[in-house]
């Protein structure tokens, strides 16, 4: 397994470094595919300017980083290009561990023996679970959404870095690390610690005293964390500036600068008095499947981890195509679904062309004036509609083989001819 | 959603698509063809109109009276050019300065990558003329551009007498709200690329200019004029651009509203508008004109010198009189009152040019073809290849047993697995021909000079020639690289990748450049469909050549010929193709039109991975 992997690492290593001398990393840079307000290098740049010459970096509307990156970036910005680098690799290695750790449980059912005997096939056998940790590394590192967010040192990568180093400690069971680093980063990804966590160490039982207790444990420790977080930042830079500059821009949405997300194009063209309506309807939508799918998938909590990224990466208001790199490389660790999806071909068909179309319609609307702003965002929704049918793909196999599990694979009608199963 | 969650009805449109896949083919490329050809019958196309508010209801008087002044000016500049042996600028200059203009002259020069046979040209030096009429009413943050080319020998000089002509005329007017610019370049296009570059502050093809001394506003809308004779027959109307951009479809409406307006006979494509549309004859002549506006734009070339204004967000065309032995004539008078008219008209722009279509196909002056109803044609085509990699994928998946609705085993990884690296290979190799393709012809010339009795010129081409050849000896060293292939499911996985590819590259081209696409689609389509390793060699590997892009291009030259009306012969028709060839190069390394990089890089690779399905062993 090592030496595959350090050949995978050195590909990817040298496919970087190699775009980052070319003069594609400037074109690249400034793909809004790419980078958003949030996580463009230029910004961050011009924020360390600001923070040299002793101004709030938040003053002027441009640089929206909370203030620990920005101070992350003070000191590694001579070694920004290595800096992304490492990230990368960090978030692989990171990755790399975490599927191993989340099949112990697997492993245990196959010994409980309590599943009929046909279903033995829909288990996966160790020798499987061996590469899956190469192949997630492969979908991290290879993916052609993660080099091009790299070579545009767009900050996401760090992003992507802290989250998986979050679900890592989250598999291994030590939470309060994570949540105090995820908070410094942005507020989606605490979206779905707080329902995590107690799926993962307790079960619900609202008649218990222990889970109220674990909850108000939990509660006490997410707001603390959140508060030490708040006035670290407060202290580092001495003004409040930073909390509408980030948190407010996020929820806000004030730049509607095109990208592959949903929100520029409706708020662009929306009435100014209906604004805050669908400001709240759109972002209640990142948050708001959390709580069916943590009931739902309250066993299950790896691929809650994986429903979370993915809604959250289609849904939130600047996303970039390193938020979809991260939640594609989980898709190694539910190969054993792969049986029960059923539109991989029209959605991986839907993914290729708009990718293609991406810089096609872009360069119509900005560059040769034909086209217009309607033809990109047609391909930004089909784009998303692809993403959204992928991931309820994936959630309808992962139910169904649950279901097989339990019931056998071949399942017969009560005559005895051969059953399927079908989603109303 | 039906559809996407119901196993039953998904295997009973899945298995009727597969089942009636090649008739269904059929039936969409014919129906594909068939719905491009009505696209010239005039009940299915749209009328033009004027959609330009400021443009459209507001009256403007013409009254440019000094044609014969115009025409003296015109001979005067012609002795000068003659005198000089070139542009005269001193003349130029003293001429515009004399009128009020301000002037300023910017030099150029550019070594061509090899020397270019039909202008006869290599390394070329010039100076760009040209005078800025300040807006007397307005702020000047806007301009408007009239250009005429200083053509080599008799050409044009008519253009530059009408331009100076109305540069003094309009002079004297006062209802300019914007910068009338009046420019004559040297060296058509390379000149014109210099100006606009410097104008712009870029420098995309890395040219030698001086910087541009004066500026007016942001150019809104651009004339170019070509006139070479003192009475003319008709005016035509050029539209296409650099890589098929086409301006709006207002300036088309406008040039042809003033024409009707102060009646002068008014062509496009060089074909009058026949009104005869429920005859065999007349329908041929508007699928004439279309297919010649297909063809052009499918060429990517800028097809006169306002297509490179296109490039920066300039609506343009270039208005060109035609002499020809008809009996009634216009003189210049008539000429300059038609312009006059048009830039009055535009002058009363508030904003850019962006009501009316930017995509469209015209059958005749009158008429157009907007994108909704074009795009379907193509639509058609690229189904098929969609229907194919369906089939592809469902026998893929079907190979190992199969269990209800669920599909893939563990043995099928694998074997996917093999499939991955046996793709790979054709791929990369098929690539780097294409980037050989690409880099070769001009990086090696002088050692084709060297060794071989051949010219710059012709070594390029002839390299470009012999590579795309020996492309197709690739087959069978691919096949010697890679050991572990050779199977059923590796040439499926080959092809479903091939098929998808071609799909995405030629719906990405359609968007750019529709005729491309479409021609590209045409010959491509078929191809693509039917190729296995399973039908007869032979037969395929010619009909395969046959339909290779190279082969295409070299049959639309027929074609363009034939419909131009000057067929050529085969010996006539091969130097024609050698031309076109080095134009393409030339295009792509002076004004960085894509079709040769598109075609080298991407179309070629991708028709070599069906050559390489054709000889799987």
């Amino acid at each position: 397994m090592a030496a595959p992997l350090t050949l995978l690492l050195v590909v990817a290593v040298t496919i970087r470094a190699a775009l980052f001398r070319s003069s594609l990393a400037d074109l690249i840079a400034e793909r809004v595919e790419v980078v958003s307000p949030l996580n463009a290098w230029k910004r961050v740049v011009e924020g360390l300017a600001l923070l040299d010459l002793g101004i709030s970096p938040y003053s002027g509307d441009v640089f929206h980083e909370t203030p620990l990156i920005i101070y992350l970036f003070h000191f590694l910005v001579d070694y920004a290009e290595i800096t992304f680098m490492v990230s990368r690799k960090f978030v692989s290695s990171v990755l790399l561990e975490s599927p191993r750790l989340c099949f112990r449980k697997q492993k245990y059912a196959l010994e409980a023996d309590r599943y009929p005997l046909d279903c033995l096939e829909l288990i996966r056998s160790p020798k499987e679970m061996y590469y899956i940790p190469l192949k997630v590394a492969m979908f991290y590192l290879l993916n052609p959404f993660t080099i091009l967010s790299c070579v545009a040192k767009s900050t996401c990568g760090l992003n992507n870095a802290v989250i998986a180093l979050f679900i890592l400690c989250t598999i291994k069971g030590s939470a309060l690390l994570t949540h105090t680093l995820s908070l410094c980063l942005h507020h989606y990804p605490a979206s779905f610690l707080f329902f995590l966590s107690f799926r993962l160490y307790i079960p619900v039982n609202i008649r218990r005293p222990s889970f109220w207790w674990y909850t108000l444990q939990y509660a006490f420790m997410y707001l603390g964390s959140l508060f030490v977080i708040i006035c670290l930042s407060f202290f580092l830079l001495g003004t409040w500036d930073f909390l509408p500059s980030v948190y407010g821009f996020i929820l806000s949405v004030p730049d509607l600068t095109p990208n592959i997300g949903l929100f520029w194009y409706f708020f662009a063209e929306m009435f100014e008095h209906f604004r805050l309506f669908f400001l709240c309807v759109f972002q209640i939508n990142v948050f708001f499947y959390t709580i069916p799918l943590s009931i739902k998938l309250k066993e299950h909590p790896v691929f809650l981890i994986f429903m979370q990224l993915a809604v959250i990466s289609i849904f939130k208001s600047y996303p970039t195509v390193g938020d979809i790199a991260l939640y594609l490389a989980f898709l190694p660790v539910w190969s054993h679904l792969y049986r029960f999806l059923r539109n991989v071909f029209l959605v991986s068909c839907v993914l290729l062309a708009c990718s293609a179309l991406f810089p096609v319609l872009w360069h119509l609307w900005i560059y040769a004036g034909s086209a217009n702003s309607n033809f990109y965002y047609a391909i930004t929704l089909l784009f998303n509609v692809a993403q959204i049918l992928l991931v309820s793909d994936y959630f309808y196999a992962y139910l169904r083989r649950e279901y097989h599990l339990t019931h056998g694979l071949y399942l017969k009608r009560k005559d005895g001819s051969e059953a399927t199963l079908v989603l109303k | 959603m039906g559809l996407l969650s119901d196993p039953n009805r998904r295997r009973a449109l899945i298995s009727m698509l597969t089942r009636l896949n090649a008739p269904i083919c059929v039936v969409c490329y014919m129906a594909g063809v068939a719905w491009f050809m009505g696209l010239a019958f005039e009940p299915f196309t749209l009328r033009t109109y004027m959609s330009e508010n400021a443009m459209g209801s507001t009256m403007v008087e013409e009254r440019f009276p000094a044609g014969e002044r115009a025409l003296a000016t015109g001979r005067e500049f012609a002795a000068h050019k003659k005198k000089v042996g070139g542009m005269p600028v001193d003349w130029l200059v003293k001429t515009m300065q004399s009128q009020g203009l301000e002037v300023f002259t910017q030099r150029f020069s550019r070594t061509l990558p090899f020397p270019d046979e039909n202008k006869e040209r290599y390394v070329v030096e010039g100076t760009n003329v040209y005078g800025i009429l300040r807006a007397p009413r307005a702020p000047r943050t806007e301009a408007l551009v009239l250009s005429a080319p200083c053509s080599p020998g008799n050409n044009n000089n008519q253009a530059v007498g009408l331009l100076l002509g109305l540069s003094q005329y309009f002079r004297n007017q006062i209802y300019w709200a914007k910068d009338i610019i009046f420019l004559v370049n040297e060296h058509d296009l390379i000149g014109m690329q210099a100006w606009l570059e410097g104008y712009h502050h870029t420098n995309t093809t890395g040219m030698d200019w001086s910087p541009l001394q004066g500026r007016g506003g942001s150019i809104q809308a651009a004339l170019s004029l070509e006139l070479s004779s003192d009475v003319i027959t008709s005016l035509d109307l050029v539209l296409e651009g650099l890589n098929g951009q086409l301006p709006n479809l207002d300036l088309a409406n406008l040039f042809y509203a003033f024409c009707q307006k102060i009646g002068v006979l008014c062509t496009i494509q060089g074909k009058l508008q026949r009104d005869d549309w429920d005859t065999a004859s007349g329908y041929s002549h508007a699928v004439q004109t279309m297919m010649l506006m297909v063809l052009k734009q499918a060429s990517g070339r800028p097809w006169g010198d306002h297509g490179l204004f296109l490039r920066y967000h300039i609506e343009a065309a270039s208005i060109k009189g035609i002499n020809s032995f008809r009996q009634y004539k216009t003189d210049a008078t008539t000429i300059g009152r038609l312009l006059e008219g048009m830039f009055r008209k535009l002058n009363n722009l508030l904003e850019r040019l962006h009501q009316s279509y930017f995509f469209y196909l015209m059958p005749s002056l009158s008429r157009f073809v907007s994108i909704g109803y074009y795009m379907p044609a193509f639509g058609l085509l690229a189904v098929i290849l969609l229907l194919r990699a369906l089939d592809l994928w469902v026998q893929l998946s079907a190979l190992p047993s199969r269990t209800e609705d669920g599909i893939a085993d563990i043995e099928q990884v694998s074997q996917t697995h093999l499939g991955v690296l046996s793709v790979l290979t054709p791929l990369v190799i098929s690539h780097l021909t294409g980037v050989a393709l690409y880099t070769l012809p001009i990086r090696s010339q002088e050692m084709a000079v060297e060794h071989f009795p051949v010219f710059e010129t012709e070594a390029v081409v002839l390299t470009a020639i012999a590579i795309y050849t020996a492309g197709l000896a690739l087959p069978h060293n691919t096949h010697r690289l890679v050991s572990g292939e050779g199977t059923e499911q590796g040439w499926r996985v080959l092809k479903l990748v091939a098929v998808l590819y071609l799909a995405v590259l030629l719906g990405c081209t359609a968007l750019i450049n529709f005729s491309l696409g479409f021609i590209l689609a045409l010959t491509l389509v078929p191809l693509a469909a039917f190729i296995t390793p399973h039908v007869p060699k032979l037969l395929s590997a010619l009909f395969m050549v046959l339909l290779s892009p190279g082969c295409t291009l070299f049959f639309s030259i027929f074609f363009f010929q034939e419909l131009q009306e000057t067929p050529v012969n085969l010996q006539e028709g091969w130097v024609l193709f050698l031309s076109v060839i080095s134009q393409g190069i030339l295009d792509h390394s002076l004004y960085g039109s894509l079709v040769y990089p598109l075609v080298a890089l991407l179309v070629y690779p991708c028709w070599l991975l069906f050559w390489n399905i054709l000889f799987w062993k």
